[in-house]
């Protein structure tokens, strides 16, 4: 194909036009309403309810972040937000590497039938679950617990379907060389398989922490007592308080506190999240 | 305790270890080994797999499966969550919500939203597919950007957009001041109150198409793309029918999870209205009804039911159907 001269006016036309633009739209789309937030997090009450908008605050101003704990808890909240996750998470992620190297490499005569079972497991909306397992654990005596929080997501049908389609791609050579060396499961498991499937175990892990940071159903509905909530629950508790209008400052700093940590963990990781993702939509 | 027993069964021995062992097993073990090692691997790798995977299977059974069970068991309860006395009212539940207006206005509600938040973030996904698929510099931070509001919480994006679509104070009712008009009542008009939702999903999801799709569009094979350039092919031509057949495993794949997660929708619709006027979804009826203001834990199940049973056959529809079609040959 016949190359355009570099600076030509059509080159350079169709390269913003073609190029540019479209990424420089989708990315401020995304951009600018949180940006907003950030904004809007920083101004007094009066900038907020106000016709004459004016786009920057007129200092940086914590007064809303100030409100917003003190109103509720929220330094309760954060800590059960990081306690939840990062019990759930690592309980989550052990039993999935767990499960999927059974699935993979232990010989078991119902492997295909338990596969198939995990598969439809992980079309199972959790909020389809909600009523009966909050019959369960409030009748275990599970609710306003962090346990109560944390247990029935234990189980874990994505994970183990992720590393599942991970291992069966890894080369059967290293894990024979393993077994000659005489390694059995637990060492092949950890020193053979895991390391050399860290990305994606590193995939399963962000993700989960993700999803239990983000986790909204189950804990507002096990909880309602400001102790045991997590950020998302204490956020609609702070909605409630604060309602409309001169409040928006407030629950801004709110939507900032809940926002920006998944946002800063997935500006340094996000190679592993996005990897592990296409990686499963061309292999499984 | 298992576990650490395979382990130390299963590595190999040093030789001064195994000195300190007693010699005669060894032996004996060595001829069993040979006589019937299938077997007796075979019983070791029953228990290994066991120890390794039944703490998992065990949870999945207990808080994925078992509550499908017991939710067809509630459905057919009249019941207040919390009280104990029920009746035993059958088919009751469903025959209500079935005959009753809430199955038409609910059903149609789920339809609406799911439908457009599926061809919305597909559609939208594949166009900044393509557009990250340019080979310009930035795409490596667009991409990332379009990607980051689908791992966010979506009751704080909820609040996010909320603020924004608030009709006296959102930035989006003063933009339309600019133009002389007044902000829709977003908040108060049902319909509205599902556009704005519907928006709002689709924003927080696109990202998640687009970075899929942006796979998809990278793995095609660039010999036959540029062979087909090379016959003259337009930009246009190539992308209609060469890259979205060639796409259609990717496709497929979008299809199955994101209308999965359309029809789990949640956060978005509690946080932005809380009431469910015209943003009452399956998932958030079942909510409602159970834990909202009506109390109604039975019909609540039935609903669930209902949903599960929903899902159900629409996996099955894709699997049956489009499978077929998403072949390169």
């Amino acid at each position: 194909m016949e190359r355009a001269r570099p600076f030509s006016r059509k080159n350079l036309v169709q390269t913003l036009a073609g190029g540019y633009l479209p990424l420089l739209v989708a990315t401020l789309v995304v951009v600018l309403p949180l940006l907003w937030m950030v904004l809007s997090s920083l101004k007094q009450p009066g900038e907020i309810v106000t016709t004459d908008l004016k786009i920057l605050p007129q200092g940086v101003n914590l007064e809303n972040y100030r409100a917003a704990m003190t109103t509720v808890p929220f330094a309760q909240f954060f800590l059960n937000s990081l306690i939840v996750t990062t019990v759930g998470s690592t309980v989550k992620v052990v039993l999935a590497i767990l499960t999927a190297y059974a699935l993979v490499f232990v010989r078991f005569p119902f492997k295909n039938i338990i596969f198939v079972l995990i598969l439809v497991a992980l079309m199972v909306p959790p909020q389809v679950s909600i009523l009966p397992n909050y019959i369960l654990i409030s009748g275990l005596g599970g609710k306003n617990t962090l346990w109560g929080i944390i247990l029935p997501g234990l189980g874990t049908a994505f994970g183990t379907f992720l590393l599942r389609q991970h291992f069966l791609t890894l080369p059967a050579s290293i894990l024979e060389a393993a077994e000659i060396d005489g390694a059995g499961h637990w060492r092949r498991l950890w020193q053979v398989v895991a390391p050399v499937s860290l990305p994606s175990i590193a995939t399963v892990a962000l993700v989960t922490v993700v999803s239990e940071w983000n986790d909204y159903i189950w804990p507002l509905i096990i909880t309602d007592r400001p102790e045991t909530m997590t950020l998302p629950v204490g956020l609609t508790l702070l909605q409630n308080s604060e309602g409309n209008g001169a409040g928006w400052g407030i629950l801004m700093a709110g939507a900032v506190l809940v926002i920006i940590p998944i946002l800063l963990v997935f500006a340094a990781l996000q190679r592993y999240i996005v990897a592990g993702l296409t990686q499963g939509s061309v292999t499984g | 305790m298992t576990t650490r027993q395979i382990h130390s069964s299963n590595s190999p021995v040093p030789l001064g270890q195994a000195n300190a062992q007693t010699r005669t097993p060894s032996r004996s073990d060595d001829a069993g080994r040979k006589r019937n090692g299938w077997s007796r691997r075979t019983r070791r790798d029953f228990v290994v797999f066991l120890a390794l995977a039944l703490p998992n299977l065990i949870l999945i059974g207990t808080f994925t499966y078992w509550p499908l069970i017991n939710n067809m068991y509630y459905s057919t309860l009249d019941w207040t969550l919390g009280s104990a006395s029920a009746t035993v009212v059958g088919f009751g539940n469903y025959i209500d919500f079935l005959t009753g207006s809430d199955a038409s206005n609910v059903l149609g509600t789920t339809a609406v939203f799911t439908l457009v938040t599926l061809g919305g973030s597909m559609a939208l996904g594949l166009l900044i597919a393509v557009a990250l698929n340019s080979k310009v510099r930035g795409t490596t931070f667009a991409r990332s950007a379009v990607f980051a509001p689908y791992v966010l919480s979506g009751v704080g994006v909820g609040l996010v957009w909320l603020f924004i679509f608030d009709p006296g104070y959102g930035v989006l009712a003063w933009i339309l001041r600019g133009f002389g008009q007044q902000s829709p009542e977003w908040i108060n008009d049902p319909q509205l109150s599902l556009v704005m939702v519907i928006i709002v999903y689709i924003w927080k999801n696109l990202g998640y198409c687009a970075v899929v799709y942006l796979a998809g569009l990278q793995s095609l094979p660039k010999d036959v793309m540029e062979a087909a350039s090379l016959d003259g092919a337009s930009g246009l031509r190539r992308f209609v029918s060469m890259s979205v057949p060639l796409l259609s495993p990717t496709t497929f794949f979008l299809l199955i999870t994101t209308m999965l997660s359309s029809l789990q929708a949640f956060d978005l619709i509690r946080i932005m209205t809380p009431l469910g006027a015209g943003t009452s979804t399956l998932i958030y009826e079942a909510y409602l009804q159970a834990f909202g203001a009506y109390n109604r834990a039975g019909y609540s199940a039935a609903i669930s039911v209902v949903l599960f049973a929903l899902l159900l056959i629409i996996t099955v529809l894709q699997l049956r159907f489009v499978e077929r079609k998403v072949h390169y040959s």
